[in-house]
């Protein structure tokens, strides 16, 4: 492919990275093939499924329609940036929940829900709706998840 | 948090998933995600045309392309033909002198990088003489059409004519009989993760294949058969699988193939990860179908009898289009009693991308058309849809008893009368039905609907599952399974099974996924089996270890093996529970005491092959099911009067027989999924657009699938009816959900406007024009 190598320099999960990239590199491609973090999945690359979903400065983001160097600088969190020992909220409810079910759609779902409640600790049903409307998935239904990111948002503002 | 049932320690409450963990924290490996050092990416050449000759094939300037290290075609595979039983053996890995369909494998590549590979696949030369196709049945079934395969002749893949009682006297007899037709469209299958495959070989005697397979077992067979390969040297590892729904991940792809030919010729691990395009142009899809059926009643709105006559589009190779046909008839004598029945089916060969399995199988198509018509059927005779399902309704046999069908078709447990009730208390139907219709520009309506799926479903040959349980000299247990969790939650039952019969906590239990090298053969993930007969063969390694470690225990308290349990993994006597043991010494004194034991118990499935037979194709007769589930559901959906936009509110209430949740939360996202992403989608949103082969909308933006913003709320109500046939009185969840959900919407969108959508989906064209023609109509009565 035409183009060289440049110097990208940005932070994943915590860690700062400069690589070198060629610029028609997708950030998806260096998160999986570079950086080895398979658990951003890839399932249309047409901006669609919404299964590459990361977060960038905290916005939610699909990976596959934006190039490398467009998170140039900036702060990127993937699924396995959220929680550590412990499960983030999200992923606890989703968990408990019972809203996982093939788990493919799952760490773009918490990335969005993440997204979400870091900006809007008290969503409405609608807000949460819309929130995951770029997330696809292919067997749950949709409901476990939205009645599980309400129920963490719950726990985030400091109810049980 | 959430409904339990029964009097189980593990089974019946909400078992947090045992896979869940790995999935929301990214940890979880899918094929794509595989990475091997060395590792080559693949790519497969594909044909532009949907009927062409090959006149000739020249790889020599992908071959020379820096960076390309194996080129395949088709004759590499030395004529190997396969399909999904012996006499339907019609598809090459690659095709070799004719294509079939667009985009269908010519050859493959692989190179050090995607890029590489891509730009070799270009560099291929392919000639072809393009021919004339067929794109419909109706188009194949003209006489002299072009053949698909030249010796299938009149495009014929698969017929069926049943009959059973006397439909013709039925009908001059009945107070009431309609004929309607109804028509299902293409659909993807809908899953994100797109086939993936790694393979490689070990020496030139052993492949290992790691890929996105539901049914494991069935690239194990066609794999060593492919590269004439012993069993024993086929390693089928199968990682996380981001859903199935039947057809592609359980089947054969040319990418499949191409990998383990490339890692073959090249030396080296192949992968090949397949774009959403090529899932959406060539992956298998739900056959697209064109039914009429003839409906007779009594004037009380009593079924008489139902003549079915379905015709599909298989597409280019047969792939599993006979069970198609079979399901659509086999149960149409369930969940009401029809005393008459007959069907003729008719599945042709087309140049469209092959049809194949799909959740709610067969019987999706065949139950929308009857449970829509019912309702017609219900409004003539002045009667509510409620009533007349709850009169034609089987009854739940009484214990020890079972109902046959007049197709021979055997239910030992039937909560349909239950789901109904439950449903129409639930969504307060009477209410519903009265209420307002009209609002503005949206009309609102609400629709009912009852179904049956068949769960543990046989197959003639090999039908049993197995499972072999190591108990670790710590206490720790492995579970080896061949059956494969794509995400209806089986691993979690396994699991909770194992645990359950044990005695011990689910948190014990290690379960190890299928690997072809150490797990047992299993048939595979589909028609509903895996819980029913995974679940039996789980409970009976279980029982056959805790067997011998009870014998252990015996010894140990000077009783009988009879007289001890295990429980909370305490081990003690029945009689005198004093004397006990934990769990983890019992298992010290069983593997240390010299000379030391081995506690490895196995147990296997044997329900699906022993109860009652297998069902007949050729006469549409017995059990296609080990038992059967049931359904009822009610939707409410909101019509844009104005732009024909068709919506589900949230009153959605689905009543599911499952016999007895084993997991209840993973009962309720099997129902809610399968009724909106393979249901509610059908209905109302999701449908290939063709032309001359070609599809027009090869991306999951003009391919609408649903999403979270129009998903309803639909509440699962339990019904609990102990089948006999099923591990602790379990049968299938969620298939049944598939079935019900398009006759509701399309019954609730009558109920809100007057007009009938008989042609899936409804999508906001279709519903407008509807409407205009209605209103047009009325205008000119008065």
């Amino acid at each position: 492919m035409k183009g060289e190598p440049m110097e990208l320099k940005l932070t994943v999960n915590g860690k700062p990275y400069e690589l070198m990239v060629k610029p028609n590199t997708l950030l998806v491609d260096v998160l999986r093939q570079e950086l080895k973090l398979t658990g951003t999945k890839v399932g249309c690359l047409d901006s669609a499924c919404g299964a590459c979903t990361v977060n960038i400065d905290g916005k939610a983001v699909r990976s596959c329609s934006v190039l490398a160097f467009q998170a140039n600088g900036r702060k990127v969190t993937t699924i396995e940036g959220v929680g550590g020992d412990k499960l983030h909220p999200i992923q606890e409810a989703m968990v408990d929940y019972g809203a996982i079910e093939c788990g493919f759609c799952t760490p773009g779902m918490v990335m969005s829900a993440k997204a979400l409640l870091d900006e809007n600790p008290n969503p409405s049903r609608e807000e949460v709706r819309e929130a995951i409307q770029g997330n696809l998935c292919a067997d749950e239904g949709y409901v476990k998840y939205i009645e599980a990111i309400e129920i963490a948002a719950k726990k985030m503002r400091g109810g049980q | 948090m959430g409904e339990t049932f029964g009097d189980y320690s593990i089974l019946g409450k909400p078992i947090p998933r045992v896979d869940a963990r790995a999935k929301v924290t990214g940890q979880a490996k899918y094929a794509a995600d595989y990475d091997f050092p060395d590792m080559l990416w693949g790519q497969v050449k594909r044909s532009p045309y949907p009927h062409a000759r090959i006149l000739s094939i020249d790889t020599s300037k992908a071959e020379k392309l820096p960076g390309v290290k194996a080129v395949t075609t088709g004759k590499d595979f030395g004529g190997f033909r396969w399909g999904w039983s012996g006499p339907t053996r019609d598809e090459e890995p690659l095709a070799v002198k004719k294509v079939r369909y667009q985009y269908e494998g010519v050859a493959a590549v692989a190179a050090v990088d995607e890029e590489i590979a891509k730009e070799a696949c270009d560099l291929i030369e392919v000639e072809y003489e393009p021919l004339p196709g067929v794109f419909d049945p109706f188009e194949a079934m003209q006489e002299g059409a072009p053949l698909v395969h030249e010796d299938r002749s009149g495009n014929i893949c698969v017929e069926y004519h049943w009959a059973f009682g006397d439909v013709d006297k039925a009908f001059a007899e009945s107070y009431l009989v309609r004929e309607d037709t109804f028509q299902t469209p293409r659909m993807a299958k809908g899953y994100l993760e797109t086939p993936a495959v790694v393979s490689y070989w070990t020496d030139s005697n052993h492949l290992v294949y790691i890929g996105a397979k539901g049914s494991p077992y069935f690239p194990y067979r066609i794999l060593s058969r492919c590269f004439n390969l012993p069993l024993s040297n086929v390693r089928i590892i199968t990682p996380f699988i981001g859903s199935d729904f039947g057809g592609t991940k359980n089947d054969m792809t040319p990418a499949d193939f191409s990998a383990v030919m490339l890692a073959k010729k090249a030396g080296r691990p192949v992968k090949i990860v397949t774009s959403q395009f090529d899932v959406l142009t060539t992956d298998l899809r739900r056959h697209p179908m064109w039914l009429t059926i003839k409906t007779g009643v009594t004037k009380d709105g009593i079924l008489t009898a139902t003549y079915l006559k379905a015709i599909a589009d298989g597409g280019a190779y047969t792939r599993m289009s006979p069970l198609t046909m079979m399901l659509t008839g086999c149960l149409m004598t369930l969940p009401y009693k029809l005393p008459n029945f007959k069907y003729d089916a008719y599945n042709y060969f087309t140049n469209n991308p092959s049809s194949a399995a799909m959740r709610g199988h067969g019987l999706y198509h065949s139950r929308f058309a009857a449970d829509v018509q019912l309702d017609m059927i219900a409004e003539e005779l002045g009667l509510d849809p409620v009533e007349i399902r709850l009169r034609n309704a089987i009854e739940n046999p009484k214990p020890g008893e079972v109902y046959e069908a007049v197709n021979e078709v055997h239910v030992a447990t039937c909560g349909v009368k239950e789901c109904i009730e439950k449903v129409a208390e639930a969504i307060n139907w009477e209410k519903m039905r009265k209420k307002k219709k009209v609002e503005g520009h949206k009309a609102y309506g609400v629709g009912f609907a009852a179904a049956t799926y068949n769960s543990g479903t046989k197959l003639s040959a090999h039908n049993a599952c197995a499972a072999i349980i190591r108990i670790c000299e710590d206490g720790s247990v492995n579970y080896l399974t061949g059956a494969t969790d794509v995400g209806q939650g089986s691993d979690t039952i396994m699991s909770a099974i194992a645990a359950e019969v044990l005695g011990i906590g689910i948190e014990d239990i290690d379960l190890k996924r299928v690997d072809s090298a150490f797990t047992p053969v299993d048939p595979g993930t589909y028609g509903s089996r895996v819980t029913v007969l995974a679940g039996q063969a789980a409970r009976n390694a279980a029982l056959d270890a805790k067997q011998q470690l009870l014998e252990v225990a015996a010894q140990q308290f000077g009783v009988k093996p009879e007289e001890v349990e295990i429980k909370n993994k305490q081990v003690f006597v029945k009689s005198n529970p004093d004397k006990n043991m934990s769990w983890e010494r019992l298992v010290r004194i069983a593997c240390y005491e010299s000379p030391g034991k081995v506690i490895i118990g196995r147990g296997y499935s044997t329900q699906g092959i022993t109860l009652l037979g297998l069902a007949d194709f050729t006469r549409g007769v017995g059990d296609i099911g080990t038992n059967y589930s049931f359904t009822a559901q009610a939707a409410e959906v909101e019509v844009d009067v104005e732009t024909g936009v068709v919506k589900c509110t949230d009153n959605n209430v689905i009543a599911h027989d499952c016999g007895f949740p084993l997991n209840p939360p993973a009962v309720e996202t099997q129902c809610q999924g399968g009724a909106y992403h393979q249901g509610v989608a059908a209905a109302l949103y999701e449908e290939f657009k063709m032309d001359k082969g070609q599809t027009l909308n090869p991306n999951l933006i003009d391919y609408k699938r649903p999403r979270a913003c129009e998903a309803p709320m639909t509440r699962v109500e339990h019904v609990v009816t102990n089948d006999p046939y099923g591990p602790f009185g379990a049968k299938e969840a969620s298939e049944g959900s598939c079935c019900s959900a398009p006759p509701a919407v399309i019954n609730a969108i009558y109920d809100a406007t007057g007009v009938w959508i008989n042609n899936l989906p409804a999508e906001p064209e279709k519903v407008f024009w509807a409407l205009k023609a209605k209103k047009e109509k009325s205008k000119g009565k008065k």
